[in-house]
């Protein structure tokens, strides 16, 4: 009876096994990457707006405060989107035509809203709380970057839960005097995790519960 | 065990070239029968089913099930310990019963160890399906995710995770090193070149030199020392999933060797369920023999002896704990609204068996037959009354409930037999269903005792 | 009606109601929603289960629009919810309420602490306004027959009738409204009425008793008797007298000297199950009874320590008797009563229903307008309202609904919903409340004032105008203003309480006389005489002592149950006064034998897709002559059977103490000799872990068994509040129901008349959870403060701590019940709470201590640096409940009033023998029994 297989059959099966055993712990690498990839965060990934609103204009060029249009960034969980009118404050008098800002006036005429695009997305079953943050020493910029050089904003973190935890399991490292808060520029110190503990005694700032599952989900 | 005055574990007049012609000409020779055809045309019909009823499942939502609060475990769980259970008998019977130098087993274990795979395979389903969001699951694994959280390992259902992959690998390996040699000589054997090929393949460039039967020995060894152990450990972990729990009728110690028992109970049942017919349509009665049905009997009578010290166990320790809810439970067990299920498995795990004590019954096969498939029966009633009698009437009378199957419940249960027997069936037509390498062994030692 | 009712009660036995409208109102949905597998392509399925597995998790987050406003109001902040005053009527008395607002979108309703008939909590009736308020199926555009029309077409038609009107002084043109308190109304009637002096207002109530009895306070009393008469039960002043009767029932807060509570009642009540002593009499032994007392002849001897105890008391004793009993005996009572009288009722607008219809047959009626009510549906049978409503050529119908009545009339005008109007309303107490709207007409209704201002000839006033020039009218001055505001921000007009006393008008009425059966009628306890039938929360909230949801049943006491071979979901033909009505059997504890008990309310057929076919319907029994029932009943097994959905099928002890009950004798010998019973607990240190310290706060909740009246406000708070599905009927029988916190109810001793107890489970929140430790992914686990937290988006749904759960008090999302027909509706989506997740198909929730209140008064707290006070942190079903059983707080702090609670040698755990440590724990009941009694 003739040969079935040639020598290199040898070759190929223990190539087919070694392949099989690769490819599947390749794709696990590649689900795993992709998972932390900007691509599916959409960590700085600019996104379109109605209106090309540029905060590195409006906050490093005009110095206006995160809270003029921001407004209750510091009373309530959700840090308010300015209605048309506070854009118009300005807008009525200074660039009254620019067609950029067409849909605005729109808006005002015909009194339907702007439709902005949310770029920090949570999903709905975490309730995040801007005002407690704000007022215990966390910066926007811990979370939203400098905004101050972004033209167009963009989701500056990843906004894994493992990335809300790293905080929640340590303030220390990232609380801030609290006037400097609204600081988009502050740098932390070197000593960051002594000036944090004086801190967090001062503000109240306790370990327990913040890594409790009701904190954010409920 | 070569007592001369027993029935011998071959029928005379056969060497080694006979033996493995009978076996392998099964697959090779034999033509496609209409018995097959039409077997396993009923047998995919029910997997199709089966398929249907996991395809509405996931649009609707295990909803579709009779489940409800008090009663949130349903036949899911049920058929999962059940299948589980039959898994049992092929890696006690190669492994066990190999490390134990029982000659008779070699013309069964390689059934056994087949139905052991289809038994995991159909049981590993459940835990899968009976999830609220199966598309989850992999949150059971303990693997590195962008949330900074971990399965929780005190939770019985982990470990189950972990027992029952474990189990399914070691059965496939133990099975699969065992073929090898077989895969051989059916490689030698079939005509066709693309058949001789693909046997070829799967027999990994066996050539029978020493050295290969020198390491197959050894793997083959080494394997079934692992696999001891596992035939113990999985049952036990599955019984925790209720040992661990507050559930008065769940909440007991007794349960992992309680559930061992009872697995291999069963699984000896099931496999005398399949071999009785399968001799009979293949003309096997030689190999597989009346010892051999005795055999698997005299093992049922001993589990099955071994379960009914458990269930009374059971009923003396809820008296002997003066606890109202315990006491509650078992009596509600015999006279509540599921008497009917308690009465029958008490009839089917306890009584038939008895009847084995009588040489003239384990000797005959019919009766057997019937008699392994009453155990079937009775060792999944036994799980639905442990699973759903103790749900239904625990602690607050408020809360109590009644669970009734819906028919998508039935459909998904007898939908597993359907992918169980097809698989069976395809097996049957495409590897040697006798371990030809070992029966042929056989033959020669005992030629060999003859001769001295 | 009679037809009616044999329809559907007959659909009723081929199907389940629920399936029933269902495939008539959504066949789309049917399919996706009934088990009919059968309907969708075999390989369909089977591709889209290999898809949903795969295709789940991989898909990127969707990108998400956000919406600013145009121009912000002033007062708002994004995110952080405003409450505002206003008030509810229930047969016209307001109960005050305060409504939380969530970026102009009402989503939860709390009583009013400042409101007299409110006193901070409420009922299930003003819980469940919510969902009435964008219930969908809500009348939607004004119908002139079967065309739209429009709001102007109709003052045109106005105009052209006013004209007739002017020339005949308003001959024909009548007016027909329920029972009305609201003094804008009122006046705005008067001014018709002055104007067309021929015209004339008809008045009816289905429930209103004949003459309203005087304000009681209940707290004062020693010793109260209840004759028929549930004064703890569904009404205007449940509230007040609920609190007050607790205040005298707790043996923590100093009340040493208890009051004591007999009832004499046909069928058991709220009040009933919290007596001391219940006798369950038929109506007719009700009424010698009665006279018995008033007479002092011939009292039953286990009457003699009743009257005695009262007259020892006399003057701080109180004699409660029902509408059925006769007029000399009320006439009694009253006068006994006296003593603690605090207010007399408010002037009823009296019945003149019978006058009205001689009217209708004489053809007097030209002009009818009807005002909300129903009584196409709810008028006594013998009327025939419904068929000589058509003697009327021109009938306009203001309502709610597209209704039983609407369907009678040409002009119908969709009415708006009282947190969509303007609007004032009395008190039982005369209190007055301006009503504030909430939110635009959802569905562009109006309200009884804007519709009586046209038919007055001045269409153009708006609501808001009315109701402030009415009170303008009371409040002349420059301080208008200031009054006006304070006003509306109060919920309460000061000052103006004690309604203006009124001659009664003694109803002549045949005392219960007669043999044989007796019938009785009593408004349902979940959806009132029928208003809400249509309010799904309502319809699943399990009815008190029977536990059935989506039914009404004829209720008989097993011994009659026993003489007639009935048992329950039997169906039966009721035969009354040549009347009959198919209904199905409950056989109920505490019901008195040879008598046969309905619920009003049921057997609608133009409620809505809810409330249509739903149970039978009882008025069809009901007669001007007789309205709470009488003798000459018949009953005929017909064989068929009704399933019915309950969610406690075993209502026995089982020898176990889930609910400990003693005497306060008793409990003022050896205290703990009432709740330290049965197994103790094993001590804290009693393990080989290192115990775990709650250093910050450790939330507990005690509930007082001895308070609770059994009124189930807690359940429907919760499920406000909470956004808890309705599942409906099929799933609710499958043991299903949602409820986070359900009511148990036992029956104790001996089925004739047993004790009855309540008893609220919520989740137990235990510090030894067997919940937590059994499930594979931490979905749930316990927080530093002792939550037992449950987190939805981690569940992957293997319910393996229901079962481990002792306590039952997990619920499993077994199907996507967010899109079952009772949720779907998009306009239900801005009643959602948006403080809580609404779950999705396949996972597991439960009671959560209001977490999201927790939260929002942490965070307050904590950014003002300030501890959590007590008190300050309030569950929903706390704050609804009347009798203030439920108490939350911080455990580790000793002043607080659960720590109090917790100290006291009532409190006990339930099941606390399993070592849970269980953080929701429960005061012993105590009874006050009479020590004469006690010989006889």
């Amino acid at each position: 009876m003739p040969q079935l297989f040639k020598r290199r059959a040898n070759a190929i099966a223990n190539a087919a096994i070694m392949g099989g055993v690769l490819i599947f712990l390749g794709a696990c690498g590649v689900v795993y990457a992709l998972g932390r990839s900007d691509y599916w965060t959409r960590k700085e990934e600019p996104l379109a707006q109605p209106v090309p609103f540029s905060h590195e204009h409006h906050v490093a060029g005009l110095g206006i405060d995160c809270r003029y249009c921001h407004t209750s960034v510091e009373k309530s969980s959700f840090a308010g989107m300015p209605p048309t009118d506070t854009c118009m404050t300005c807008h009525s008098q200074v660039w009254k035509d620019a067609p950029v800002l067409q849909p605005v006036r729109d808006s005002m005429q015909n009194g339907r809203p702007l439709r902005w695009t949310r770029v920090y997305d949570l999903p709905d079953y975490v309730y995040f709380d801007h005002s407690i943050h704000v007022n215990k020493g966390i910066g926007c910029a811990s979370c939203h970057g400098r905004v101050d050089q972004m033209p167009m904003t963009w989701q500056e973190q990843p906004l894994y839960m493992r990335w809300c935890l790293d905080c929640h399991w340590q303030p220390e490292m990232h609380l801030r005097p609290l006037e400097e808060v609204f600081n988009l520029s502050y740098a932390s110190p070197k000593n960051q995790f002594l000036l944090g503990t004086t801190l967090a005694e001062q503000n109240h700032v306790s370990h327990d519960g913040l890594t409790d599952c009701y904190t954010c989900h409920r | 065990m070569n007592v001369p005055d027993e029935t011998p574990v071959v029928a005379p007049g056969y060497d080694s070239g006979s033996v493995t012609r009978k076996i392998t000409d099964v697959v090779l020779a034999r033509p496609l029968g209409r018995g097959w055809l039409a077997g396993f045309a009923f047998a995919f019909a029910l997997l199709m089913l089966l398929n249907f009823a996991i395809g509405w499942l996931l649009i609707r939502g295990v909803g579709i099930w009779g489940i409800n609060i008090p009663v949130a475990w349903g036949f899911a769980i049920v058929n999962f310990v059940w299948w589980i259970g039959i898994g049992h008998a092929g890696t006690f019977i190669s492994a066990i019963l190999l490390l134990l130098h029982q000659d008779w087993r070699t013309s069964i274990n390689r059934f056994a160890e087949a139905m052991t795979l289809f038994a995991v395979a159909c049981a590993g389903l459940f835990p899968l399906l009976h999830l609220g969001r199966p598309w989850v699951f992999y949150w059971l694994l303990p693997y590195p995710d962008t949330m900074g959280l971990w399965p929780q390992w005190r939770s019985p259902l982990v470990w189950d995770v972990f027992a029952v992959s474990t189990y399914a690998t070691v059965s496939l390996m133990f099975w699969y090193v065992g073929l090898i040699p077989d895969l051989a000589t059916m490689r030698d054997r079939s005509a066709p070149r693309p058949l001789q090929f693909i046997y070829g393949v799967m027999a990994l460039g066996w050539r029978g030199s020493a050295r290969h039967w020198k390491r197959f020995k050894m793997a083959y060894l080494l394997l079934a020392g692992l696999a001891t152990p596992l035939v113990l450990s999985v049952h036990s972990v599955v019984s925790l999933d209720f040992a661990v729990a507050i559930v008065p009728g769940w909440h007991s110690t007794i349960f992992p060797p309680y559930f061992v028992a009872g697995a291999i109970f069963s699984g000896f049942a099931m496999v005398l369920t399949l071999l009785i017919p399968v001799r009979k349509a293949y003309g096997l009665q030689d190999f597989i023999t009346i010892r051999h049905l005795e055999n698997c009997a005299k093992i049922m009578l001993a589990t099955g002896l071994m379960v009914a010290h458990g269930y009374i166990t059971e009923m003396f320790m809820s008296w002997y704990s003066d606890d109202k809810f315990d006491i509650y439970m078992t009596l509600n067990r015999m006279f509540g609204p599921y008497a009917p299920a308690w009465w029958l498995l008490m009839f089917c795990n306890v009584l038939v068996p008895q009847a084995l004590w009588f040489k003239s019954i384990r000797t005959n096969p019919a009766i057997l037959f019937v008699l392994a498939l009453l155990v079937n029966v009775g060792m999944w009633t036994e799980r639905y009354v442990i699973v759903v009698t103790s749900l239904h009437r625990d602690f607050l009378p408020s809360a109590w409930g009644i669970y009734h199957p819906t028919r998508w419940d039935w459909m998904t249960l007898i939908g597993s037999f359907g992918l169980f027997l097809s698989l069976l069936f395809l097996f049957l037509r495409l590897l040697p269903a006798i371990s030809i390498t070992e029966m042929g062994k056989l033959v020669l030692d005992k030629k060999e005792s003859r001769q001295q | 009606m009679n037809m009616n009712t044999w329809r559907s009660t007959d659909e009723l036995e081929d199907r389940p109601a629920f399936r029933d409208w269902l495939q008539r109102e959504f066949p789309p949905l049917a399919s996706e929603w009934t088990n009919e597998a059968s309907r969708r392509s075999f390989l369909k399925i089977m591709g889209a289960s290999f898809a949903l597995a795969g295709l789940n998790a991989c898909t990127r987050q969707a990108l998400e629009k956000v919406v600013p406003y145009v121009r912000q109001p002033e007062d708002l902040v994004p995110g952080q919810p405003l409450y505002f005053a206003s008030a509810l009527n229930l047969e016209g008395y307001a109960r005050g309420i305060l409504v939380e607002s969530h970026e102009g979108r009402p989503t939860k309703i709390e009583g009013n602490p400042e409101h007299p008939a409110s006193l901070g909590a409420s009922d299930v009736f003003m819980q469940a306004e919510i969902l009435a308020l964008y219930d969908p199926e809500r009348s939607k555009s004004v119908m002139n027959g079967l065309e739209v029309s429009t709001w102007d077409e109709f003052l045109a038609l106005v105009v052209q009738e006013r004209e007739k009107w002017k020339s005949n002084g308003g001959i024909g043109l009548r007016l027909l409204t329920g029972h009305i308190t609201s003094p804008t109304l009122l006046s705005q009637i008067e001014v018709l009425l002055q104007e067309f002096p021929n015209a004339k207002w008809h008045v009816h109530e289905p429930l209103a008793t004949k003459a309203p009895q005087p304000i009681y306070d209940v707290g004062k009393a020693e010793v109260i008797l209840a004759v028929e008469n549930d004064f703890l039960g569904p009404g205007p002043a449940q509230l007040k007298y609920a609190r007050d009767f607790a205040s005298r029932r707790r043996a923590d807060s100093g009340a040493t000297k208890f009051n004591r509570l007999y009832v004499a009642e046909s069928t058991p009540s709220m009040t009933g199950a919290r007596a001391d002593y219940r006798y369950a009499l038929g109506p007719r032994a009700l009424q010698e009874f009665g006279t018995a007392l008033a007479t002092e002849a011939s009292l039953p001897s286990w009457g003699v320590p009743i009257l005695a105890d009262l007259t020892r008391n006399k003057g701080r004793s109180l004699i409660l008797l029902g509408d059925s009993l006769s007029e000399e005996v009320r006439q009694f009572a009253r006068n006994w009563n006296r003593p603690l009288q605090i207010a007399q009722p408010l002037p009823s607008n009296g019945d003149s229903l019978s006058e009205f219809m001689q009217h209708v047959e004489a053809g007097k009626i030209e002009t009818l307008v009807i005002l909300g009510g129903n009584p196409a549906y709810d008028t006594p049978v013998d009327f025939k309202f419904a068929e000589k409503l058509a003697l009327v050529p021109l009938r306009i119908r203001l309502g709610l609904y597209e209704d039983e009545t609407s369907a009678l009339c040409q002009w119908r005008l969709p009415e708006a919903h009282p947190l969509e109007t303007w609007s004032d309303a009395r008190a039982f107490d005369g209190t007055a409340t301006i009503m504030q709207p909430l939110i635009e007409p959802l569905y562009g209704g109006k309200s009884a004032h804007e519709l009586m201002a046209a038919l007055a000839g001045n269409a153009v006033v708006s609501g808001y105008e009315i109701v402030r020039q009415y009170w303008h009218a009371q409040h002349a001055g420059d301080d208008f203003e200031k009054y006006w505001r304070k006003s509306l921000h109060d919920g309460v007009v000061a000052g103006s309480a004690g309604g203006k006393s009124s001659p009664f008008a003694p109803s002549v009425r045949a005392a219960a006389s007669g043999s044989g059966l007796e019938l009785v009628f009593r408004p349902s306890p979940s959806i009132r005489d029928g208003r809400f039938a249509n309010n799904a929360w309502l319809q699943e909230l399990p009815q008190p002592f029977t536990k059935i949801t989506w039914d009404n049943s004829a209720l008989i006491s097993p011994a009659t149950a026993k003489r007639l071979h009935l048992s329950n979901e039997d169906v039966v033909d009721l035969k009354y006064r040549g009347r009959l009505v198919r209904a199905p059997v409950w056989i109920l504890p505490g019901q008195a034998d040879d008598c046969v008990t309905v619920h009003l309310g049921y057997g609608r057929t133009h409620a809505g897709r809810v409330g249509n076919g739903v149970g039978f319907d009882a008025y069809a029994l009901r007669t001007s002559d007789a309205p709470w029932g009488g003798s000459g009943l018949e009953i005929v097994k017909t064989g068929l059977r009704h399933p019915f959905a309950t969610t406690q099928h075993h209502q026995s002890m089982e020898g176990r103490d889930q609910v400990r009950v003693g005497t306060l004798a008793e409990f003022q010998q050896h205290p703990a000799a009432v709740a330290q019973v049965g197994e103790p607990a094993p001590g804290g240190d009693e393990t080989l872990y290192v115990p775990i310290a709650y250093k910050g706060h450790a939330w507990g909740m005690a509930i007082d068994l001895g308070a609770c009246i059994g009124c189930n406000v807690c359940t429907i708070a919760c499920q406000a509040e909470n956004n808890i599905p309705v599942v409906g009927k099929e799933e609710v029988a499958r043991g299903r129901e949602m409820h986070w916190i359900r009511v148990d109810n036992y029956f104790e001793g001996a089925p004739e008349n047993p004790r009855i107890h309540f008893q609220p489970v919520p989740c137990m929140h235990c510090e030894n959870a067997p919940c937590e430790l059994v499930c594979p992914v931490g979905a749930t686990a316990h927080s530093s403060e002792g939550l037992n937290q449950m987190v939805y988006n981690r569940c992957v749904g293997t319910r393996y701590c229901s079962n481990n759960c002792p306590y039952k008090v997990r619920r499993f999302n077994f199907l996507e019940y967010d899109r079952n027909p009772f949720e779907s509706a998009p306009v239900l989506k801005l009643l959602r709470n948006p403080d809580v997740t609404v779950r999705t198909r396949g996972v597991m929730e439960k009671c959560t201590y209001c977490v999201q209140r927790i939260n929002r008064v942490r965070i307050e707290a904590e950014k003002q640096n300030r501890p959590i006070r007590d008190g300050e942190i309030i569950p929903a079903c706390a704050q609804a409940c009347p009798a203030e059983a439920i108490v939350f707080g911080d455990i580790n702090d000793p002043q607080s009033r659960v720590a109090k609670f917790k100290a006291s040698p009532l409190n006990y755990g339930l099941l606390a023998e399993l070592n849970t440590r269980p953080r929701t724990t429960y005061l012993a009941k105590l009874l006050n029994p009479n020590p004469e009694a006690e010989k006889t």
